[in-house]
């Protein structure tokens, strides 16, 4: 503990996994955390009445968890100490009822729409009134004009509302309005045992159906205070690897795409197709859903699983060299990417993002070495940092990651121990939290069971909560014309946020 | 323009090697037959052989579109089969529906529903856009695409694997081929 925000909330008693701050505990919060910058906001949610708030303490290195009784349906927000809190204020808000004292006021995921007001809340009302028009922060100036886009847009990509502020070409002001694929997943998962619930964190951001269920299944085992065997534990981590592979391979391919560069699409999308053809014969589903259980794994590799497995990442090896060749030698392609959507490093660090967008912003935090968790303790990954933070900045990244990937994945795979795939899951109370890395960055799972060792509390935090509000902040100057592609360079998950 | 050196030995060695597209799969009969039961004569001359597909994601968790993405892959390649996504509902013969359909999506779905020309079809892909899915009962979820429109083909799967969404579409290419 070094500093004012992680001293005052390791000074209150601990409940479970968290630290209940006094209400007036919390409502100094803000202030300590301006003192403290480094302390970074993980995620914010809530239960009927409490407030809840994740934060990575780096010199600890630890999670550190704070909560607080929130009387009267209102607390003091954290946003104006910590930007990236705004969106979390809004759900919670919007599926709660509590309000942020401090906050943006405005709905989130709540379109007036749904038949009942604050459905996680101890009593939703129903709601009787119309749905909301939402509302867009002003801009003011000579010639401004709207451009609204969505929700459903013009590819296969998940829905959201996108309003332009746009002066000639150049974008002014942009402004996401999610919350069209909120399907009430943490709902859902109440009253559940963490086995029946895992199926909705693998469901949380379907590509990320790994890293989900992962982070999950580990929040379970610390509830429980179980491990899971080692022949799981190392298939967990080839599953993340190679989620992690045919993720940022598809990503690679769309940045090029968007810049009208087809070649290396086709080419990693072909790459991807045959690791996803080793995958399914591997696990038996393409994308590894469900794969991934509390206590361990659901079931074994396939016979021919490691062999075609292997073969899928050699030919990724192989062609990784002459894909990254074209792509640095074709003025047209690198005249669209370099300096295009800049994220500045100190902004990426206010809002504490991770995965490649913090990483080609000059924070290197990654979970599998930040905080190592199995396999990762006995097999760190290097890390690689870049300081451009631009389009091109965080395609490298994930051109970097994956040779990396491809190793752990190998090594994984091939040192493969015997033994159990999954450890008993005893019914008891408890209360756990865990993080793992995905393919865009931190997945934080959070879940207090009962004693007959039903789900009573869950969050699942998805790493695009940080990403959304810093697109908005990488389109700011740059042309119409290049939102796509800033967009895909950054591509967070509507439906990982959503909920 | 400079043609990329190692271009050339790359494109030499696919014109020796197979092609990496994969065969199309085989079509139930008793599907094609299905569908053409609901498309009358008149319909069918004019859509032809060839379809135009507007997906819409109504809130899945977004797996089905990356498969429903992979179908444009050089492997499946979906447009040999004169099938081809779209962007504008106006071009469109099939509406694609993916996810639970949440409330917040029901309105636009309709839109884009009502701005497909007649005749239209639509499929609902993936467990979730066949009945909710794993999200039936929520608050927040509709319960499939069928408690908004008329569904003429589901594919199921979560996800639908590519040859499952294919089956699904060569299902309506072949019942509308067959007068
Ligand atoms: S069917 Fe499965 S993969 Fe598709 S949206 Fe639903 S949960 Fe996701």
């Amino acid at each position: 503990m070094s500093g004012a925000a992680s001293t005052l909330i390791a000074a209150a008693p601990r409940e479970g996994v968290r630290h209940m701050l006094t209400p007036a505990a919390w409502a100094a919060l803000p202030e300590a955390l301006v003192l403290e910058p480094g302390l970074a906001l993980l995620a914010l949610w809530a239960e009927p009445g409490f407030i809840h708030a994740a934060f990575f303490d780096e010199p600890a290195p630890a999670l550190l968890l704070a909560s607080a009784p929130v009387a009267e349906a209102r607390y003091p927000a954290l946003s104006p100490a910590r930007p990236g809190a705004m969106r979390f204020e809004r759900m919670v808000r919007d599926l709660w009822g509590m309000e942020a004292v401090g906050g943006d006021d405005r709905p989130w995921l709540d379109h007036g729409r749904w038949a009942v007001i604050a459905p996680m809340s101890a009593r939703p009302m129903p709601n009787t009134a119309p749905p909301l028009e939402p509302r867009f922060l002003p801009v003011e100036g000579e010639g401004v004009h709207q451009i609204p886009v969505g929700p459903v847009h013009a590819g296969i990509i998940e829905p959201g509302h996108f309003r332009f502020h746009v002066q000639g070409e150049t974008v002014v002001r942009l402004e996401a309005l999610l919350g069209y694929t909120h399907k009430g997943t943490l709902g859902l998962m109440l009253g559940r045992s963490p086995r029946a619930a895992a199926r909705f964190a693998a469901r949380l951001s379907g590509d990320s159906t790994v890293a989900h269920a992962f982070a999950f299944a580990r929040a379970a085992e610390a509830a429980i205070g179980t491990a899971p065997p080692p022949r799981a534990i190392a298939l967990r981590g080839a599953m993340a690897e190679l989620e992690r592979i045919h993720n940022h391979l598809n990503d690679f391919g769309f940045i090029c795409n968007d810049a009208s560069f087809a070649w290396i699409h086709a080419r990693c999308a072909t790459l991807r197709e045959g690791l996803l053809r080793a995958t399914r014969l591997a696990f038996g589903h393409r994308l590894m859903m469900d794969a991934i259980i509390p206590g361990g794994v659901a079931q074994d590799l396939a016979p021919q699983g490691a062999e075609a497995l292997l073969a899928a990442l050699d030919a990724i090896s192989d062609e990784l060299p002459a894909i990254g060749r074209v792509y640095d030698t074709h003025a047209s392609l690198q005249d669209r990417v370099v300096a295009t959507g800049v994220l500045d490093p100190t902004l990426v660090a206010r809002f504490g993002a991770g995965g490649y967008v913090g990483r080609a912003s000059a924070r290197g935090f990654d979970a599998r070495t930040a905080l190592p968790y199995p396999p990762y303790d006995t097999l760190p990954p290097v890390v690689p940092v870049l300081t451009t933070g631009d389009v091109d900045g965080r395609a490298r990244i994930r051109r970097m990651e994956l040779p990396e990937s491809i190793r752990l994945a190998r090594t994984l795979i091939e040192r493969l121990p015997e033994g159990e795939l999954v450890s008993p899951l005893p019914q008891r109370a408890g209360e756990g939290v865990a993080m793992v890395e995905g393919f865009r960055g931190e997945c934080l799972a959070w879940l207090r069971l009962d004693d007959g060792g039903l789900i009573r509390g869950v969050f699942l935090r998805d790493p695009s909560w940080l990403h959304w509000p810093l697109l908005e902040a990488a389109v700011r100057d740059n042309i119409v014309a290049d939102f796509p592609l800033i967009n895909k360079s950054i591509n967070a998950s509507y439906s990982g946020v959503d909920l | 323009m400079p043609f990329p050196r190692m271009l050339f030995p790359r494109l030499i060695r696919a014109l020796l090697s197979h092609p990496v597209t994969a065969p199309a799969p085989d079509v139930p009969p008793d599907t094609i037959a299905a569908l053409g039961a609901r498309l009358d004569a008149a319909a069918r001359g004019r859509l032809g052989r060839s379809l135009a597909i507007r997906s819409v994601d109504a809130g899945s968790c977004n797996a089905c579109e990356l498969e429903a993405n992979a179908l444009q892959n050089p492997v499946y390649d979906l447009e040999r089969f004169g099938l081809r996504f779209v962007a504008s509902p106006r071009h469109a013969d099939v509406l694609l529906v993916t996810g639970p359909l949440t409330t917040n999506m029901r309105e636009a779905l309709l839109h884009t529903y009502a701005a497909m020309p007649a005749p239209k079809w639509v499929v609902a892909a993936g467990d979730c856009a066949i009945d909710g899915g794993v999200f039936k009962g929520s608050y927040a979820v509709e319960g499939g695409a069928g408690s908004a429109l008329p569904v003429d083909l589901v594919i199921p799967g979560c996800p639908p694997t590519p040859e499952q969404f294919l089956e699904g579409l060569l299902a309506i290419l072949e019942a509308e081929a067959r007068q």
